[in-house]
């Protein structure tokens, strides 16, 4: 033992937690029995139902407080609204959650222009972080989605031509 | 108010007109936040990988402030507190809070059961805004927010409400015992503090795993480990086999999470196409480099929906998995002592002070591992009020 706190006696605190009692298999640090008594514990008082608040369904009811930042709304509340009929362990909770989410971004440009606000999507990106520390990695990004944009522009308009063109050789009736 | 907001994936802004937070519960309390930091599992938030995360949410669970109001049955704290909060939100009395897991909470979350009640964590988490805003609402004042020491840096102090305690309990979880070869998978902010906290427990050797070579640099230097890039090492599963004997390590620590580089496999279909809850490649090397009958701790946060480990390796090995949200109100105590006695100084980690209006800007920073960033700490206008 000596030599050990030798060996890294330049380790500030070394050894110092050591616990040959910690039991890393049983999480409960400070076991007593509560969780036997469940049904009885005196829950705080409840936070007073303000705002729509989903809950899972596999809880009576919602907790005793809780968070009102974004209630559901619009397209994406009446998917949230859906997806809460599944427990958590099923993919039909989380999945439809991935995409309201995904629903509600396109949700969140339509308030903002709705209120006036064109929002600034290079602003909310970071973008002059970005340029003023990696430069050569927004020039990179640019010049991809510019390509990809130009490569999905051609190819629409290529099948646009092509559908035109098949048209023409058909023989009218 | 000013707050961040959140736009959709990769899009935020400063928010100038979000209205201040009310007490909604006699337990409240209202704060001014004086610093808080962007966590590494924001970015997982940020990059739209936690389902439920609604646009204009403010997030941020890792902050400090000063208490400006209380609720009728607040005691313990009074206007003018200056408080760190934990990022856990806890009752205290339900039976999961009263046995220390106050990271497990049955009385802060209605939206799910797998998961306490977290400051600014999406509404899967519980759906409160959080902390990186001029202001906040903090439930169960009484129970989670912990007045900081006299003397106590309030950088250290903001870090002691989620890195540190959870990097600790990474380590606690692994039961390290004096001598042990531990692996710490992740040089963030948390694997850092982890690879510290290794020590405290005694480990005969400690060793990080990442591939972001600036980092490596500061952990070896910060937490007096070995560090090694796993680009350059091929496989680090049989690195590590080789250099314990062809054992594997005893304890190892998953402290990456969901967005773990260095498979390709994992990479695309667990972060492109969320076929599974982000990528696991950090987990899948924790198993394959412990030891049999080892134990493998984990505090990387992974999504709810399902990930692809190899469970019949842990199955065969006989291997012990232990993870949790780390339970910060049991560690405080102990934690405030190592940092008050000089044995660990979380506010080394720290690489950037950024204004809150400049959230964007940081959010990008840290997200693409811009200008060296470790850890960074926002700052909001209404700090020194």
């Amino acid at each position: 033992m000596e030599d050990q706190n030798n060996q890294f006696a330049h380790i500030k605190g070394w050894g110092i937690d050591a616990d040959p009692e910690n039991d890393p298999t049983y999480p409960m640090k400070r076991y007593n029995g509560d969780d036997h008594k469940r049904l009885s514990y005196q829950a705080p008082p409840p936070q007073p139902l303000s705002v729509e608040v989903l809950h899972s369904n596999e809880r009576p009811s919602v907790s005793a407080v809780f968070g009102t930042s974004v209630p559901p709304s619009g397209l994406s509340g009446k998917i949230r609204r859906y997806a809460f009929n599944y427990s958590e362990g099923s993919f039909g909770h989380w999945i439809p959650l991935l995409l309201a989410d995904r629903v509600n971004v396109v949700e969140g440009i339509v308030d903002d222009l709705k209120q006036g606000h064109v929002p600034n999507i290079f602003a909310e990106w970071g973008w002059k972080a970005e340029w003023k520390h990696s430069p050569t990695r927004l020039i990179g990004k640019v010049v991809l989605c510019t390509v990809a944009t130009a490569a999905l522009i051609a190819l629409c308009s290529g099948k646009k031509k092509g559908k035109k063109a098949v048209k023409a050789m058909l023989p009218r009736r | 108010m000013l707050a961040m907001n959140y736009r959709g994936p990769y899009r935020v802004r400063p928010d100038f007109n979000k209205p201040y937070p009310e007490l909604l519960h006699p337990g409240d309390a209202i704060v001014r936040v004086t610093r808080s930091c962007i966590c590494g599992s924001d970015l997982h938030l940020y990059h739209g990988l936690v389902p439920d995360t609604r646009v204009g949410m403010t997030f941020g669970h890792e902050f400090t402030g000063v208490v400006e109001a209380v609720g009728s049955e607040v005691q313990r704290l009074k206007p003018g507190d200056h408080v760190l909060v934990p990022f856990n939100i806890a009752c205290g009395v339900c039976p999961f809070c009263t046995q220390g897991l106050f990271g497990n909470c049955h009385e802060s979350n209605p939206e799910a059961t797998a998961v306490g009640g977290i400051f600014g964590y999406s509404h899967t988490a519980g759906g409160y805004d959080g902390g990186q805003a001029e202001y906040v609402r903090v439930p169960y004042a009484d129970i989670g927010p912990e007045i900081i020491p006299a003397g106590m840096d309030p950088d250290d102090a903001v870090l002691l409400t989620d890195v540190f305690p959870t990097g600790y309990q990474a380590a606690e979880m692994g039961g390290i015992r004096k001598g042990d070869t531990v692996v710490v998978f992740g040089a963030g902010p948390v694997g850092i503090m982890a690879a510290k906290s290794a020590w405290l427990f005694g480990a005969g050797r400690v060793i990080v795993i990442d591939h972001l070579e600036y980092r490596l640099d500061f952990v070896r230097t910060y937490a007096q480990c070995e560090a090694y890039n796993f680009r350059s090492l091929g496989d680090p599963v049989l690195f590590i086999k080789k250099t314990t004997d062809y054992f594997g390590a005893d304890v190892c620590i998953d402290a990456v999470g969901c967005e773990a580089a260095g498979s390709a496999m994992q990479t695309i279909t667990g972060r492109k196409m969320l076929l599974q809850a982000g990528s696991a490649t950090a987990l899948h090397w924790a198993i394959n480099s412990v030891k049999k009958g080892g134990i493998v701790s984990i505090v990387g946060v992974y999504g709810p929906t399902g990930n692809l480990i190899p469970i019949g390796n842990v199955v065969n090995k006989g291997i012990t998995i232990r993870a949790n949200q780390a339970s910060v109100k049991r560690l405080l105590p102990k934690l405030i002592d190592h940092v008050m006695s000089g044995r660990v100084k979380p506010s080394d980690i720290i690489t950037h002070r950024i204004p809150l209006e400049e959230v964007a800007d940081a959010y990008q920073i840290f997200s693409s591992k811009l200008d060296g960033c470790i850890k960074p700490v926002l700052i909001p206008p209404s700090a020194n009020a």
